[in-house]
């Protein structure tokens, strides 16, 4: 188990490695001068001049990307030239929002994919399997941004049940603040738990052709048992892989939902990074999600482990 | 054959959608056996042996068809409601399947899946229930059984695995235990420690056994009755001893001359039984066994024979041409 734990960290260094690489290039790539970008209209060449050599603007690249990663490695992620924020502050204002959006989502996606994918394998084939595979099809063409604004349409402008937009932080009133995520967490899960239901299912429908399922069935043993017991842990390892490679997508998802539902998290902070071209905090933030995303990962990389006594073991 | 029967199979067929057509499984076959008592059903693979327990238990796949009646215990398996056959299962109807790696679930403990048997059945709160299965395991030859509780399937060899399968299956003291090819998947010197296990657990429980082979010699000595089946029928069925004595059905002879033996000289060639056994998606108008008994004659070919018994009652064949008697011919 420590052998495993250990060669999965060993496989996340050079990972970094490129996730920092890719996000130094957005960055140092992109046409036209920083230097340029900040001084504006009224920069004179002088005052560029002088801007590039106090920014290191000068040095050759790979010297700005060592130093870069240098001041990365102490903590040091650079600092907003237009709000004077450093990358480290402006994320930790944000980052719980987010962290909050895509928790509920994905508990939301998984609350419904997981039943539903287990009464579809149990009737494979059956009329209920056949409208919900069709169903999950249909829901996984359907874009973010469509199925937001028909709940904000259905919800908040004809139900008037839910708030279309805003956000009251969960310390100060944690009523208020979850009924402000429930759309913009509803508008991710919908387009995640599609995957979750197809992949299940369909390791479900496996699972129950296993030779242990037919004994569990000669034990006498109950459906509902045979179903949650003995088939829904060893069918959950795709299920957990996709569940991590999600993540990714409810990243990119969060950006355009937190734009559309108001709310102050990571996604609206990269939005704002690129449209006023602060490029040091798109760089860094861009450097900590890829970070937090390949860290995530690993972590539920893990969870084989506590899935399959055999990887804990050391046997696969 | 006691009056006491426990389990009548009567007429059962097995039909099995295929894309080239109906695959008759299991073809007419009648079986009684009598509480307390053992039958070997014994034929080469594909024969519908397996189908033919899965039919008994009730767990055929879903796009089977069967027909025909299945009495146990005084209950009627084909029409009972789900919920009293789960009740059964278990119970007093018990199965040891053929391969322990793929029959035990992987990732449930040894302990779990011992007690929740005992648990659906009987009345045990957990102590009980743990102690119970302490006891079953120890029964079967396990050794340090609390320590096995804990452990998962893969950290037991095939032979322990093959134990703690017979230890679930006997765990509810059933009162018929099915045994499809219990010892095929495991290792030569651990077949008769299984087999003597089964067999010792099945007098001092005095529960009736099937003990599905394709090995005649599992069944000689540790049945009282044999079946042989071929091409989904049942071709030959007598008590064992009377099997073994004189066998009557060619097919039965080939499979046992088929059988290595520690008599014969070293480098003495195996007699296989030559060809294959016919298509089962296209039945034959004569008798299944025809194109490869060296015995047949042109009405084997047109005629199907059914089973009958000649100058015992015990004893059933189909065959129009029977080996003729000898006295120890074979043995």
């Amino acid at each position: 188990m420590a052998f495993f734990v250990a060669r999965r960290l060993l496989y996340l260094v050079p990972v970094l490695i490129a996730v920092s690489l890719l996000t130094f290039s957005i960055a140092s790539l992109l046409p036209g001068d920083l230097a340029y970008t900040i001084l504006g209209d009224q920069a004179t060449p002088e005052n560029v001049a002088a801007l590039r050599r106090d920014m290191g603007l000068d040095q050759p690249i790979w010297w700005r990307y060592i130093s870069w990663l240098g001041g990365v490695l102490q903590g040091d992620f650079g600092r907003s030239f237009r709000t004077g924020q450093t990358v480290l502050q402006a994320v930790a204002e944000r980052l719980p929002v987010s962290i909050e959006l895509m928790l509920l989502a994905q508990l939301g996606a998984l609350g419904i994919g997981v039943p539903l994918a287990i009464v579809c394998a149990a009737r494979s084939g059956g009329a209920f399997d056949r409208f919900m595979t069709g169903t999950a099809f249909g829901m996984l063409s359907v874009p973010t941004f469509l199925s937001a604004i028909l709940l904000i349409y259905l919800f908040a402008v004809e139900l008037r049940w839910l708030p279309a937009t805003g956000y009251v932080p969960f310390a100060e009133d944690p009523l208020a603040n979850l009924r402000f995520f429930v759309l913009p967490s509803l508008t991710l899960a919908l387009a995640e738990w599609p995957t979750i239901m197809r992949v299940l299912r369909s390791d479900m429908i496996a699972t129950l052709q296993e030779d242990y399922i037919a004994l569990a069935k000669a034990k006498g043993l109950t459906p509902a048992r045979i179903l949650f017991v003995h088939a829904l842990k060893p069918s959950s390892l795709t299920l957990v892989t996709i569940t991590g490679i999600n993540i990714g997508r409810l990243i990119g998802g969060a950006v355009i939902v937190e734009t559309i539902f108001a709310l102050p998290g990571i996604g609206r902070l990269l939005i704002g990074a690129i449209l006023t071209r602060d490029l040091i905090i798109l760089q860094g933030v861009v450097l900590l999600v890829g970070a937090g995303f390949v860290i995530m990962n690993f972590i539920v990389d893990m969870l084989y482990a506590v899935l399959d006594p055999r990887i804990r073991h050391g046997h696969a | 054959m006691t009056d006491n029967v426990l389990l009548s199979v009567e007429d059962v067929v097995v039909d099995l959608p295929t894309p080239r057509g109906n695959l008759r499984a299991v073809d007419r076959v009648n079986l009684t056996l009598g509480a307390g008592q053992t039958l070997g059903v014994v034929g080469e693979s594909g024969c519908g042996k397996t189908m033919l327990s899965r039919a008994i238990l009730q767990l055929l796949p879903k796009k089977a068809k069967l027909s025909g009646r299945v009495r146990f215990d005084g209950e009627d398996l084909l029409r009972l409601p789900a919920e009293k056959l789960r009740q059964l299962r278990g119970r007093s109807l018990a199965v040891v399947f053929q391969d322990p790696m793929t029959s035990l679930n992987p990732v449930l403990t040894i302990g779990t899946q011992l007690i929740e048997t005992l648990q659906e059945h009987l009345e045990l709160d957990d102590a009980a229930a743990t102690r119970r299965s302490v006891e079953l395991l120890a029964a079967v030859g396990i050794p340090a059984p609390e320590q096995r509780l804990a452990q998962y399937p893969h950290q037991l060899s095939g032979g322990m695995r093959q134990r703690v399968a017979i230890a679930i299956a006997l765990s509810c003291e059933p009162k018929l235990l099915i045994a499809d090819e219990p010892t095929t998947a495991l290792d030569v010197t651990i077949q008769a420690q299984i087999l003597d296990l089964l067999a010792r657990e099945q007098r001092r429980r005095h529960m009736a056994m099937i003990i599905i082979t394709h090995d005649l010699g599992v069944v000689a000595g540790r049945t009282d009755e044999v079946a042989v089946m071929y091409a989904g029928r049942v071709v030959e069925r007598a008590p064992t001893a009377a099997l073994f004595k004189k066998m009557r059905m060619p097919y039965t002879e080939a499979l046992l001359a088929a059988l290595p033996r520690l008599d014969a000289a070293p480098h003495t060639p195996l007699p296989a039984i030559s060809g294959r056994p016919p298509d089962p998606t296209r039945p034959l108008q004569g008798c299944s066994f025809a194109p490869r008994c060296r015995y047949a004659v042109a009405r084997c070919r047109t005629e199907k024979p059914a089973l009958e018994a000649a100058e015992t009652s015990a004893h059933q064949f189909a065959c129009f041409h029977p080996i003729e008697i000898r006295e120890g011919a074979g043995a």
